[in-house]
């Protein structure tokens, strides 16, 4: 039973309270009043959070079982596909060619029809179900292959980035049916909500405030069960655990599986945001800038992976803006600052350390020189 | 050992310290937005420039940013515009195409940037689009591209295919007598589009189908032994071949080098590309690529008056004598000058009125011409050849009699070949079809 | 100006082009039309004109000016001119003459008329470079004099150069006898490569018996051609896995022996490109004459600056990050950031020019099989460094202290080796290969900020595949991807074949989850 504690309610409390105050911030005051808070923010933060989203995701498998992914990404830029297809066919006739079926650039790549992968994807339930089917299926297939066969460490990591890299060059080709280079772009509504319209874009905000916080309860629900021990279990000292009678590759997968439904369901409402798909969401480059969010935030932590991911990204908003000529010293800068002195993220900085070092490497097998 | 809780387990800090964090992000998100005091009608005028300064398209798009500096100083010189000084906001988008459409937002609703300069691949420009046609905003596009497209809010002052492509091919199959060819390019629409026109063009000039090769190389491809034999091979079936290159940018230099290696030479199998310019050239032995062409509106070689001044001008703003210029940056110069010319005639930066204004003027090019901004908001060029020579510079070997105008949507494509983009009224219509008579889709 | 000059070369072209003056085709020159040049090359040529040798490698030189009143100027290597025809020096400013270029229509003239030339020539390795030419080119106008110039051949090789030429000129011929026809088919099989093969394709209006003698020889030259195409593409596939080899052998060390996944590994790359681009930069301003000799120059400078800078790395970084390995692949991540972002602020954003020697480029023809020098000297480098290490590893004291931390850090450091400065040698000497990996690749391929960024992954994927730790695991591992690769592309193209390549790998390691080589004992299970 989870217990109901204030580590458990105050982060998506604390969430949504922030979304419903900036959508509140937009809608009440006029727009010349200094309390206004403009669209742009809103859509701004809305990103913010799918991302945080993707980091949630990301501190369950690497913080609580030790699985440092480093191709996490494709399981989010695969929800952001599966709902960028459902918003390309709502487009419908009010593309540039003004094909009722087809998108524009099937049309001027001369298709005639449909290629039966994007059947289905004009209902927006069917759709909602791909965002999270497809990422979980792969992360199934991979991660039973996997765990099966014992990868484990620095292997993993890179079958991990191979698999989100092989992705990428997939999506890239423009016979692949996804849009090729340019992705997936021009939507024009959600469900019969106009994107472009305030309300929408308020609406979106606060859906994804609230699958933060439903994913937030849902990952501290996984990690305080009895199932929890076991997946910290199977990080700190896995042959132990093995031996224990427990069967490590079955928890990895539910959790590695879990965590890419997660990741799908971030990209889903990421892409209504952005305006755009493109297949670069899979490169390897995105995957590693997750693993920095949860870094930053304070891995196993939870709450750590949503400061992280919210940190990172206002940083990178601000610096691209003040400093275009060299905002990749003060980005670089802070990776190299934070593991430096921030070992165990902003969340812990003023915790005592505990007594078995969370380490990455597991205890018994510390290489330290 | 409890680690699940040790996030929190000081209270009083997690309490404090998500909500000191909940305040900063508020605090920082909208500070972004804070809109500016100034009055849209008096005060300077802020210019908006947004080219990658890093990441993989830095290489090319770094120098639009500097020629935009460098135009918007000379302009202030002058006394700026309506009295009222230029000012630039250079962000970073980074190579990023999400972070493209952050920040045309932000210039356009913080920054309030009356004209932004901006992009270089189709995908940034695919998805800064919804936001200017959103916000209403103006956008000046400098660069070569697949055409398909025509937005009230977007000036198009690079060149559609049929002001590149089409008379590059003219040019080999009358100088060179070219009967088979190949047309490699790098996987994306833009080169994928162009050649669907060139294959329609050729087989339209009675090549036949097995004359003509296809091949499609991802981003960056640095391996081209293959490929080059594979060319050699077509190239040896006893007719003589060409290679129409939209390969992008970066994968130019090892194919040429293997060009080059492979002993293939611009007089057995000339190459003809449409992406390589004075600037990819500086980074290059031109040495074993000389006679190979290119096809642009403009090259720094051009002899006239106009260019002479622009160069040295350039030189003496960026304090490099050996920097380059090239065609987009002629295509912002261009771009720059008419939304001058067009806020001068409307008396006002407003956008409505300044889209209105620009259409029909008409300002010097670099090339010893005139340029002017039709109703389909394109500009109308000439096309020149240019041959590489050992010192990186082109010789222009062939000319079109006269300006080209703008084809922007491809008569080659089944759904756009009736369609026309004329934004002046009655029509003011991006995508009209004639025969129908309708106004199609989505561009307002 | 130019229009007019061009509708004054069209009205003189037929006049000249009847009359065969050799003085009008000179003016042909100065018009700035080209077809019109082009042809004068040819008369010129055909005529035996005494200054046609002169035009010609002036043109070529890019040394032929015209005046404005249409005569002929060549420019001597110290800055004067002198006529063209007279001989004559000739005050002249640069403002007031106009330098004559070429197009690849007058450069093709220019080619077949100085093969025609150089049949004479005293050399001959120049003979039989003439004698190729005029086979690529065909011209039938050089038949008459082939036949002098064989009859005169003493040197076998050449002779038999000036016998396919002889060939490829009557097979064009409209009017040659068709025994003689049949005869030339025979000597072009006999040749069997491509362009032996093109020829035969593009015999104009051939009779029956010619054309059924031209089609067995395309046919049995393809067939062996084909037998050189496996033959290619292993050559290909040695080529790119041996550029795989040199960018992952540094990273095997430092992930081998330290653990560190150490993803600046690209910019130690990018770093030795650059520095191959200052060491030629340096060459071309101040010793013009050791171009040759830069890129053997670099290699050490490359290993010294990029191992440099590994060191301080190490000890400025990672140092601090023991025992967390994953740690220090994100301050590597941000370093390589760093390094990235400096050098584009030093060297500027855009693609460097770096050269290649001359001893380097062009390349061998072996059989069917076209091996370009750059390549098979990358290959021999890449071999060159492996066994170096290998050698370094195996019979040095640094080397067996550092197959000792390898194995057992707890162990070696309590043997009395100080595992920090092993360590810190251990990834200069990864860095600095990574640096002499760099000038390799500068010949290859953009030298660019972005330069290591194309190279991470595919290191990643050859030493994981070939099982970390294990030197000879990398370089097989790299061949055997180089390989696969070349042989997936020509089927399934170039981006199919990288996927393939990907799903290969990530299936490999379900099978064996520790690469191909993985190291064994207890300590190695990580």
């Amino acid at each position: 039973m989870m217990r109901v504690s204030f580590a458990t309610l105050a982060p998506p409390a604390l969430v949504l309270g922030c979304a419903v105050l900036l959508v509140l911030g937009n809608v009440v005051p006029a727009a010349s009043s200094p309390f206004h808070v403009p669209i742009f923010a809103v859509s701004l933060t809305g990103k913010y959070l799918a991302y945080a989203i993707l980091a949630l995701a990301l501190d369950l498998v690497w913080g609580y079982v030790g699985i440092l992914s480093l191709g996490h990404a494709a399981f989010f830029a695969l929800g952001s596909y599966a709902m960028g297809m459902y918003l390309m066919r709502e487009i419908g006739r009010r593309g540039v060619y003004g094909n009722a079926t087809l998108p524009d650039f099937m049309v001027f790549l001369n298709w005639t029809k449909l290629p039966w992968y994007w059947y289905g994807f004009d209902h927006f339930a069917f759709a909602t179900l791909m965002a999270l089917v497809v990422p979980g299926l792969l992360a199934l297939v991979f991660g039973f292959l996997a765990f099966r066969s014992r990868v484990s460490g620095v292997y993993l990591s890179i079958i991990t980035q191979a698999l989100t890299f092989a992705l990428l060059l997939a999506f890239f080709r423009n016979n692949m049916g996804f849009g090729g280079n340019n992705g997936l772009t021009d939507f024009k509504d959600i469900a019969g909500f106009p994107l472009q319209a305030d309300s929408t874009r308020n609406g979106l905000l606060l859906a994804t405030a609230l699958a933060l916080a439903l994913a937030f309860l849902l990952a501290r629900f996984v990690v305080l069960s009895r199932l929890g021990k076991i997946l910290i279990a199977v990080r700190d000292a896995e042959s132990r655990t093995r031996f224990l009678g427990y069967r490590p590759e079955s928890y990895k997968l539910f959790v590695f599986v879990l965590s890419a439904v997660i990741a799908g369901i971030g990209g889903a409402l990421y892409v209504p945001q952005v305006g755009i798909i493109n297949p670069s969401e899979f490169s390897p480059a995105n995957s590693i800038e997750a693993v920095i969010w949860v870094a930053v935030g304070g891995r196993g932590t939870l709450t750590g992976a949503i400061i992280g991911a919210v940190l990172v990204n206002l940083g990178k908003t601000y610096f691209t803006s003040a400093l275009p000529d060299f905002w990749l010293y003060a980005l670089g800068g802070l990776f190299i600052l934070t593991t430096l002195f921030l070992p165990r993220g902003l969340v812990r900085l003023f915790e005592a350390k505990p007594v078995a070092a969370l380490s990455e490497v597991p205890a018994t097998k510390a290489r330290a020189a | 050992m409890a680690t699940d809780d040790v996030s929190l387990t000081r209270r009083g800090f997690g309490g404090l310290g998500m909500a000191a964090l909940a305040a900063a992000t508020l605090g920082g998100v909208t500070k972004f937005g804070i809109s500016s005091a100034h009055a849209a009608e008096s005060g300077p005028i802020k210019i908006g420039i947004l080219h990658s300064l890093s990441g993989t398209m830095a290489i090319s798009e770094t120098t639009l940013k500097d020629v935009m500096l460098m135009l918007i100083e000379e302009q202030n010189k002058k006394g700026g515009v309506l009295g009222r000084k230029l000012v630039p906001v250079v962000v970073d988008p980074a190579s990023n195409w999400p972070l493209f459409a952050e920040k045309a937002r932000g210039l356009l609703t913080s920054d309030k940037c009356a004209a932004v300069f901006g992009c270089w691949t189709s995908v940034s420009r695919k998805s800064v689009l919804p936001v200017f046609e959103e916000l209403n905003g103006l956008l000046f596009y400098p660069v070569q591209y697949e055409g398909q497209e025509c937005s009230r809010n977007v000036v198009y002052t690079g060149a559609a295919p049929n002001q590149q492509a089409i008379p590059a091919v003219d040019y080999l199959m009358k100088e060179d007598k070219v009967q088979r060819w190949v047309l490699a390019g790098t996987d994306y629409v833009y080169p994928r589009t162009t050649n669907q026109i060139l294959e329609a063009y050729l087989k339209s000039k009675g090549v036949a189908a097995s004359d003509i090769m296809i091949n499609y190389t991802p981003f960056g491809h640095s391996d081209w032994q293959n490929i080059v034999a594979q060319i050699k091979q077509f190239g040896s079936a006893g007719k003589k071949t060409a290679v129409v290159s939209t390969i992008n940018g970066d994968a130019n230099v090892p194919f040429y080098k293997e060009l080059g290696n492979q002993g293939i030479k611009a007089t057995d199998i000339p190459v003809v590309a449409f992406s390589v310019g004075e600037e990819e050239l500086a980074g290059m032995d031109t040495k074993p690529l000389v006679g190979h062409l290119a096809a642009w509106n403009y090259f720094m070689s051009v002899d006239t008056p106009a260019n002479k001044a622009f160069i040295k001008k350039w030189h003496e703003f960026i304090k490099n004598p050996k920097r380059t210029t090239n065609d987009p940056m002629e295509a912002h110069y261009i771009g720059f000058n008419m939304w001058v010319k067009a806020v001068q005639k409307a008396g006002t930066t407003d956008t409505n009125a300044v889209i209105d204004a620009l259409i029909g003027v008409s300002v010097p090019n670099l090339s010893g011409g005139y340029s002017t901004l039709m109703g389909n908001h394109h500009i109308t060029k000439p096309v020149l050849i240019g041959e590489i020579q050992d010192d990186g510079q082109f010789n222009v070997v062939s000319r079109t009699p006269g300006l080209v105008v703008a084809q922007e949507w491809s008569p080659y494509v089944a759904e756009t070949k009736d369609l026309i983009g004329d934004w002046r009224a009655p029509l003011s219509c991006g995508n009209f079809n004639v025969k129908t008579g309708k106004c199609g889709g989505a561009s307002k | 100006m130019r229009l007019v000059l061009f509708l004054i070369g069209l009205v003189l072209l037929p006049a000249f082009a009847r009359a065969g003056d050799p003085s009008n085709a000179y003016s042909a020159f100065a018009s700035g039309d080209y077809d019109a040049m082009a042809a004068a090359v040819t008369e010129l040529a055909a005529a035996a004109d005494p200054h046609a040798g002169a035009v010609i490698a002036a043109l070529q030189a890019g040394r032929l000016y015209a005046t404005e009143d249409g005569a002929l100027l060549i420019r001597g290597d110290d800055g004067n001119y002198t006529d063209l025809l007279s001989g004559k020096p000739v005050a002249a400013d640069e403002d007031t003459v106009k330098k004559i270029r070429m197009n690849n229509a007058v450069r093709r003239a220019v080619e077949a008329a100085e093969g025609g030339l150089q049949l004479f020539a005293a050399d001959p390795a120049t003979r039989r470079a003439a004698a190729e030419t005029l086979f690529k080119s065909h011209d039938t106008a050089a038949l008459s004099a082939l036949t002098r110039a064989r009859a005169k051949e003493r040197d076998p090789s050449v002779a038999e150069a000036m016998a396919e030429a002889e060939a490829a000129a009557i097979v064009m011929s409209p009017d040659a006898p068709e025994a003689a026809k049949l005869h030339a088919v025979a000597v072009i099989r006999a040749r069997g490569d491509l362009e032996a093969s093109a020829l035969l394709a593009s015999i104009p209006s051939p009779t029956p018996a010619v054309a059924a003698a031209a089609h067995n020889g395309i046919v049995a030259i393809q067939r062996v051609l084909q037998l050189w195409d496996v033959a290619e593409s292993v050559f290909y596939g040695l080529s790119l896995g041996s550029v795989l080899l040199l960018a992952a052998i540094g990273l095997a060390i430092t992930f081998g022996v330290m653990g560190v996944i150490n993803m600046a590994h690209g910019e130690m790359v990018m770093i030795g490109a650059y520095v191959t681009f200052v060491v030629q930069e340096i060459i071309r301003a101040h010793a013009p004459g050791l171009f040759g000799a830069s890129v053997v120059i670099a290699v050490p400078l490359a290993f010294i600056v990029a191992g440099a800078i590994g060191i301080a790395i190490e000890r400025g970084l990672i140092r601090f990050l023991y025992g967390r390995p994953l740690e220090t692949l994100l301050a590597t991540w941000g370093l390589s950031l760093v390094l990235q972002q400096a050098v584009r602020s030093i060297f500027g954003p855009t693609n460097r020019d770096v050269g290649t020697p001359s001893w380097m480029s062009g390349a061998l023809p072996l059989g069917g099989l076209t091996i370009t020098l750059n390549r098979l000297t990358i290959i021999l480098f890449a071999l060159a460094v492996f066994a170096a290490l290998m050698a370094l590893l195996r019979y040095t004291s640094l080397g067996l202290k550092m197959r000792a931390v390898t194995q057992n850090r707890a162990m070696a450091a309590a043997m009395g080796i100080r595992t920090p400065w092993i360590d810190a040698l251990t990834f200069g000497l990864g860095s600095g290969v990574a640096g002499m990996a760099g000038v390799a690749l500068s010949q290859i391929d953009n030298v660019s900020p972005n330069l290591g960024q194309g190279y991470i992954i595919d290191s990643f994927m050859v030493v994981v595949f070939g099982g970390v730790g294990n030197l000879w695991g990398t370089a097989l591992g790299a061949l055997l991807l180089g390989i696969v690769n070349k042989f997936l592309e020509p089927f399934a193209g170039a981006v199919l074949g990288k996927i393939a390549v990907l799903v290969l790998v990530i299936l490999f390691i379900q099978r064996r989850p520790r690469g191909l080589f993985p190291l064994k004992g207890r300590a190695a299970e990580a």
